[in-house]
């Protein structure tokens, strides 16, 4: 079962990310970029979180939680600059 | 493997790849920014807590131990979610940006410092 469950989990996330992509283009805003970015980066680790899964590896999830600290640190920074002006005052 | 630990992961996969696609399609269709807002935080938070958690009932079953990696993606991403979303919500705030109609509270946009 879980032989055909996984194609179409990684099918779902893959068109997830496209549709991200497609609203990280079309945004009207900065603050629309950015949370299509920032949706991005969760979406990318929920795929590498699926490959580890598929290749039964317990690397790829410290991968996925260095992707999900990083997409949080960056978007935190982006927010604080378009808030501020700053990011450290 | 048993049939049941494979139902049980499938099932948990299946929701969370559903809830990853709704959030998703959620951030490309829903009117403005405030409430385009709520479909990635909540719902592909919710999906890919989901998936950490078939992960883990599978890796529980094939090293013989609880497997704690998982959980410590699921805890990490439920802190950060909220907080990265309140920083956008007050970025786009002061950046006054539109909102549709049915977007309730409108006073809580901020003023123009300097009237044109």
């Amino acid at each position: 079962m879980l032989s055909w469950v996984l194609p179409v989990v990684f099918a779902m996330v893959s068109l997830a990310l496209i549709l991200n992509f497609w609203s990280l283009q079309a945004g009207p805003g900065v603050p629309d970029r950015t949370l299509a970015l920032d949706t991005m980066y969760i979406n990318s680790s929920a795929l590498i979180i699926l490959y580890g899964i598929w290749q039964s590896g317990s690397l790829y999830f410290e991968a996925a939680l260095l992707i999900a600290m990083l997409g949080f640190i960056g978007t935190v920074a982006v927010c604080k600059y378009l808030l501020r002006g700053d990011i450290i005052e | 493997m048993p049939f049941w630990i494979e139902l049980i992961v499938s099932l948990f996969l299946l929701v969370g790849g559903v809830f990853v696609l709704l959030g998703s399609v959620g951030l490309a269709r829903l009117p403005d920014f405030y409430t385009r807002l709520h479909a990635p935080t909540k719902a592909t938070t919710l999906g890919v807590g989901c998936l950490l958690i078939g992960s883990m009932v599978l890796s529980t079953w094939s090293s013989g131990s609880l497997s704690i990696y998982e959980v410590l993606i699921t805890i990490f991403l439920l802190i950060t979610a909220p907080v990265s979303a309140h920083m956008l919500a007050k970025s786009g705030l002061h950046h006054r940006l539109e909102h549709a109609k049915q977007t309730g509270h409108p006073e809580l946009i901020e003023e123009p410092l300097h009237k044109e």
